[in-house]
Order: structure tokens, then C-alpha cells, then sequence
């Protein structure tokens, strides 16, 4: 009740009330009125079930539009992975594969899906919004004071459709193989869990412990994603340290690899088909997708550029980011 | 006043092991995360009598550590046990984020804990975990006095729900509680009463303080109040209150460094509700070394010895007869003649 309490309160208000929360000077606060720019969440809500692939871009163009405005509302947060992974997501939550009910979040035959790279909140709460978990006009309260939008996704807030708190780069990864553990190895049951980790992530060791773990339990109702954008805080991947191959370290560790293209959406319906629904082909191995993506996806100005890892955009961004996304 | 008496030696292991393989017959959502140490931890007995709950995942306490939360997020009662060395420390980040900021129902067992791990050498000797792990939200901490307080501590983190750490040790050591001692978490035992000094201990050095207690009365007709905090967190702010205000001075004991121990979480609470002179036994900012488990803990000064000198120092303070220059020689002083 508390968060409802406090959610009203901040989406209730017009949005320079917000701005001023945040202690913008007065001049800035004078440009976005000038401007004028109406933030509005509106209330749509997609079903999950089979798409035409035309269908899932524009589910992830409105995921874009989301992760835009609440990373302006908020002022700070990281716009450049979220965007990327927009197509991903937008398949694998709205194309039928993950199981999950919205109304009833802990619903006891619902598939796992673990954020590891948790800095990417933003799309997974535009992603749980769309999917009827709650109102959009929450997402205006991402990282605010009395919100259930963490800046990385926490479990004591509560918010329905989160599965553990995320954040702590490699961690997600290893508690989604300790999931697909307990469903295969002790329940017996035929829940999947799908994990997405970053490639920068794929640096902390905890990661390869995991794919360890996955491979030698042959944990084939795991699905383990790769943002492969090439982007990290401090570069290119490749510059930082190096993660490649990815393709060869996980075939070594046990995995059923594919590499595909990250904003392709008939690749990603074909190999997430692969896992989801053709169980014979799986023959015991968990799944990896390295997904080659581009940091900043749909927005012109942050694709491809590690710069945008962990920045918002200003009004002005923001404002050209919708109209780009609007088209 | 000679209240408990010692009925052999038992390691505080064999208690956890043996209610872990008790538990798993009744507690069917009991899992157990191995890491390569499992003879030495004894969650072999367990694997041995449940063997499809069994999981090993190598030499890899972070993904233990993470692979246990996945579980316990899925409905499992998780354990996850190596040494203390590594199951506090080398996950120390999945402690804090994934096993205690989510609340999940994770049990860690912090084996060969403290200096009596032995010959192993410092690598070994978690004289530390304490600090970090008190400080830690939403965690049990749990640190039994033996075997049996061992078993019935491993069987109460496992009913209770969220996140918990049970600290033990490996040689066998006294064993003096019996069935019928209560054990309810969060709640000190008082062992011995007394109203001249509270001796406050968790771990191998209960057993020492009550040593210490009865050369106390024996030698110097000094009552000693024995409290056994086997629960470091949440701590039983009431007897720590009761015992500064009935004693009026205090000496802690642990296994563990002085600084940021059970004597820190006693002298928080004393200073925030009664603040009274206190004496901290434990290891003093160093290191420790090889050598035989009993060798070193009276070479660092764990044992009732320092216990006894801490005790007549803090009554000393108490009562503002204490001088510098018996400062100096506290310990040796009193250890002549005994
Ligand atoms: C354990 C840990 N170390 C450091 C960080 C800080 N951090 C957040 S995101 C990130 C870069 C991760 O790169 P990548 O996984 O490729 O994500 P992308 O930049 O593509 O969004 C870092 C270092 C963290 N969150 N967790
Ligand atoms: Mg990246």
C-alpha cells in the first residue's frame, strides 16, 4: 500500500514537478517547459502468443519509447543496452515462449527469465508493464524515492514479475542456472529459465562457473542470451579484454550454440522456436544465443556507441529519440 | 556452582552434518550444494543418505553460493557449506546481493572456522567472518558452543525462513549441553548465574568461560555470569542489558578478532543501553599460523586463562581500582601461580 501511496504521488503530477524534485536549475526547468514536451505513458497492454515478425517491431519500438521516457523522467540510468535488446525481448515476452501469468505473478507453472545484466532495467520494466504486471504509469517512476523501479532490479520492492534482484554483474546468470537446476534435477518438471548477461558481464568469472555447472548438469531447459553489442563502460569488448570466441568457449563448456542477429526478428523467432518448441533438438545440452547487437538500437545518435552505456538522454535527445521511434 | 559437565569430545561438524541427513528425511525441500570440501564439512552424510539432492558444482563458492539462491527462489531449502575461509569471503558479494538483499531462504555452513582449524595455517583461519557477516540485513548468524548445540542450531536455520549462516569448527571439541538445553535463536542461554562479571562467549570459548567461571569462584569467590550468545545476529539485546546492569562489567570471548566480533555487537549494545567497562578475549589484529588447534588457541589467547585475567581486570574497572601499571601486566600477572 505504501508504493501505491508513493506512486501516486509521483505520477500523479505534471512533469515539470517531477523535474524539480530532481533539482534542476531553473533555467532547465524553463527550457522543458518551452519545449513542451508531453511524457505520457499511455496504457497499452500486449498479449503473449505467435506474431507476424512485423508485429514484434513495433512492440519494440513502443519498449523504446518506454525505455526513453522513463530514463528521462529519471534523470539518470543506462540507455544504450535496454535499447538494444528491445527486439529480444519483445520476442521472447510477447512471441509466446516464456510461460507467465501477469495476474497472477507467482504463478507455480511459470517459466524464469533472470535479467543478469540488471544495469538493462529499463526494458525489463517496460517489458513487465506491456505484459500487464502493472500500470505503464509506473514506469514514470523508475529510480525515484518510494518506487518498486529500482535502479537495478530488487525483490524487496515487491514488484510483480521480478524474479530476483539483479545488479551485481555474472550473479543473475549463476542463480538461473540454480533455477533451471531445481526444476530439472528436483522437481522433475519441464519449466525453462532464459538468463540474458551482457558481454562485458561474460568478464567476471562467475559467469564461466555457471556455464560450467550448466553444461555438466546438461541443463537443457536453459536458454542463456548474449548481448553481444561489443560495449562496455570502458570501450569496445574486444579492447577492454577480450571475450572472444564466445561461440567456441561455450560449445566447450557444453552448449548447444547459435549466433544470430540481435534485431533480426524472423533469426530470433526461428532459434528461440529451436529451444522453446522442439524439445528433441535439444538433446540434453543447454542453449546459448549470442545475439550480435548494437548498443543504442533505434535512436540514432546512441547506436553503436559505448558512450551511451549508462547515461540518459536530456529533453532535446529525448525529444528527437521519440520522434525517430515514432516513425 | 558447577552447572554443566563434560560428557566427551565431539566436533561441532558432526552436528551440522548429522541434522542436515536427519532433515533431508523430513524436509523434502532440502537441497545441498557441494564445493569439493564435502567429507571435510560433512555434508557427505547427507549426500550419502540423499544422494538426488545432492549437487556438486567444484571448487567455486561464488556459484555455489548463486546456484544455492536459484534454488531457494524456486522453492528449495538451499545449504551451501565450505570453509568458512571461502563460503563467507569469496562470495562475499553474492552473500550480500543475491543471498541476503533477495532474503533467500539459503542456509551457508562456515566450516573450520576460527584458529583451531589447525595446521592448515592462516589461509585457513577465518578469524573474521564475523564482522562482515553481522553487518550484513536480513542474515541469521548463528556460532553453536558444540556438537549438540551444533545439530540443534543447523535444524533450527534449516525450519526457519530467509537467509542464514551457521559458524562451526573442525577439531572435536567438549561437548556439555544435553538434550534438554533450550536452543531457541536469538535467545542467549545463561549457563552459569552470577552477578560480579558477565562472561559473554559464542563457540569453543563457552565451554572456556565456564573454566574460567569456576577458577573465578574457586580462587576468588567471584560469581561469574556465564552467557552463552550462540546467536551473534539478531542478538539478545535483553541479556546483554541484564547482564550490564546486574554485573556491571563484561568480558567477551570468541574465536574470532576482536574487532568487529560478538565483543563489538555486545559493546554496541551496551554503549546505545548501559554502558559498562568491558574486556574483549579473542584474537588481538593478527594473523594466525600453524600449528596444533588447542597449541594456538593459547598462543593467540583463547583460552580460559585470558578469560579469568579479563574477568578480574573488568571488575577492577567496575570498580575504579584499576591502574596503568597492572594494565601492562594484566594477563601475564595473573596467569602466575595457576
Ligand atoms: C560486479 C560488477 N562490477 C561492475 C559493475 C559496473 N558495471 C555495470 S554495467 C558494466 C559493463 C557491463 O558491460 P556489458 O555487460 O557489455 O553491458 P552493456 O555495456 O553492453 O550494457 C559494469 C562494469 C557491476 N554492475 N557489477
Ligand atoms: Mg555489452
Amino acid at each position: 500500500m505504501e508504493y501505491l501511496r508513493n506512486i501516486n504521488l509521483l505520477t500523479n503530477y505534471s512533469i515539470s514537478i517531477n523535474f524539480r524534485n530532481f533539482g534542476l536549475s531553473k533555467f532547465s526547468l524553463y527550457k522543458i517547459i518551452k519545449m513542451d514536451l508531453q511524457i505520457k505513458f499511455e496504457e497499452k497492454i500486449f498479449e503473449n502468443k505467435r506474431r507476424a515478425p512485423d508485429e514484434f517491431k513495433i512492440i519494440a519500438n513502443t519498449l523504446r519509447q518506454d525505455i526513453i521516457k522513463s530514463l528521462l523522467l529519471a534523470g539518470s540510468g543506462h540507455s544504450g543496452g535496454p535499447l538494444g535488446i528491445a527486439d529480444l525481448m519483445s520476442v521472447l515476452y510477447f512471441g509466446g515462449y516464456i510461460n507467465y501469468n501477469p495476474t497472477e505473478p507467482e504463478w507455480k507453472d511459470r517459466d524464469r527469465f533472470v535479467l543478469s545484466a540488471g544495469h538493462m532495467a529499463p526494458i525489463l520494466y517496460a517489458v513487465l508493464a506491456r505484459a500487464g504486471y502493472f500500470p505503464a504509469a509506473e514506469l514514470a517512476t523508475l529510480r525515484k524515492f518510494g518506487s518498486r523501479l529500482q535502479g537495478h532490479p530488487g525483490l524487496d520492492v515487491k514488484l510483480p514479475g521480478i524474479e530476483t534482484s539483479s545488479g551485481s554483474l555474472g550473479q543473475g546468470v549463476s542463480i538461473a542456472v540454480g533455477m533451471a537446476m531445481s526444476h530439472k534435477l528436483v522437481d522433475k518438471d519441464s519449466k525453462e529459465v532464459y538468463a540474458i548477461t551482457g558481454d562485458g558481464e561474460l568478464q567476471e568469472g562467475i559467469c564461466w562457473e555457471a556455464a560450467m555447472t550448466a553444461g555438466t548438469y546438461g541443463l537443457d531447459n536453459f536458454c542463456w542470451i548474449v548481448d553481444n553489442n561489443d560495449c562496455q563502460i570502458d570501450g569496445r569488448v574486444k579492447n577492454v579484454m577480450s571475450i572472444y570466441p564466445i561461440k567456441e568457449k561455450f560449445e566447450a563448456f557444453g552448449f548447444t550454440v547459435f549466433e544470430i542477429d540481435g534485431h533480426n526478428i524472423v533469426e530470433i523467432i526461428q532459434t528461440l522456436d529451436k529451444f522453446t518448441r522442439y524439445h528433441a533438438l535439444r538433446k540434453g545440452k543447454p542453449v546459448c544465443i549470442i545475439a550480435k547487437t548494437y548498443m543504442g538500437n533505434g535512436v540514432s545518435f546512441m547506436h553503436d556507441n559505448y558512450k551511451w552505456h549508462g547515461n540518459p538522454p536530456n529533453k532535446e535527445q529525448a525529444a528527437k529519440a521519440l520522434e525517430e521511434l515514432s516513425k | 556452582m558447577k552447572t554443566y559437565e563434560k560428557k566427551g569430545d565431539k566436533a561441532t561438524r558432526n552436528g551440522f552434518g548429522e541434522a542436515l541427513a536427519e532433515l533431508g528425511d523430513t524436509m523434502p525441500e532440502l537441497v545441498v550444494i557441494g564445493a569439493d570440501v564435502t567429507g571435510s564439512v560433512l555434508t557427505s552424510f547427507f549426500q550419502a543418505k540423499h544422494p538426488d539432492r545432492f549437487f556438486s558444482v567444484g571448487v567455486a563458492e561464488q556459484n555455489a553460493t548463486t546456484v544455492a539462491v536459484g534454488m531457494a527462489l524456486s522453492g528449495k531449502v538451499a545449504v551451501f557449506s565450505s570453509y568458512s575461509a571461502f563460503a563467507a569471503f569469496r562470495n562475499a558479494d553474492q552473500l550480500r546481493v543475491s543471498v541476503c538483499y533477495n532474503e533467500a531462504n539459503v542456509k551457508i555452513g562456515g566450516a573450520h572456522s576460527g584458529i583451531t582449524v589447525g595446521p592448515d595455517g592462516a589461509t585457513h583461519q577465518s578469524l573474521e567472518e564475523i564482522a562482515f557477516l553481522r553487518a550484513l540485513p536480513n542474515l541469521t548468524l548463528v556460532s553453536p558452543c558444540d556438537y549438540l548445540e551444533a545439530k540443534k542450531a543447523t535444524k533450527a536455520i534449516c525450519e526457519m525462513v530467509g537467509p542464514a549462516f551457521l559458524r562451526f569448527g573442525r577439531p572435536a571439541v567438549p561437548m556439555f549441553t544435553n538434550d534438554d538445553t533450550p536452543f531457541i535463536l536469538g535467545k542467549a542461554n545463561i549457563l552459569r548465574e552470577g552477578n560480579d562479571v558477565a562472561i559473554i562467549a559464542c563457540g569453543l570459548l563457552v565451554w572456556e568461560s565456564l573454566l574460567a567461571a569456576e577458577k573465578l569462584q574457586e580462587i576468588h569467590g567471584i560469581n561469574a555470569r556465564v552467557i552463552n550468545m550462540h546467536t551473534i545476529k539478531p542478538i539478545d539485546v535483553q541479556a546483554i542489558v541484564d547482564a550490564a546492569r546486574e554485573c556491571a562489567c563484561i568480558v567477551t570471548a570468541e574465536e574470532h578478532q576482536v574487532h568487529g566480533g560478538l565483543g563489538g555487537a555486545v559493546a554496541e549494545v551496551t554503549a546505545k543501553n548501559s554502558p559498562v567497562p568491558i574486556e574483549l578475549v579473542g584474537m588481538k589484529d593478527s594473523f594466525g599460523g600453524s600449528g596444533e588447534p588447542f597449541e594456538l588457541a593459547e598462543k593467540y589467547g583463547m583460552t580460559w586463562k585470558e578469560i579469568y585475567a579479563s574477568a578480574l581486570v573488568a571488575i577492577e574497572r567496575k570498580k575504579g581500582t584499576y591502574n596503568k601499571i597492572r594494565q601492562v601486566k594484566d594477563v601475564a600477572t595473573y596467569h602466575e601461580g595457576l
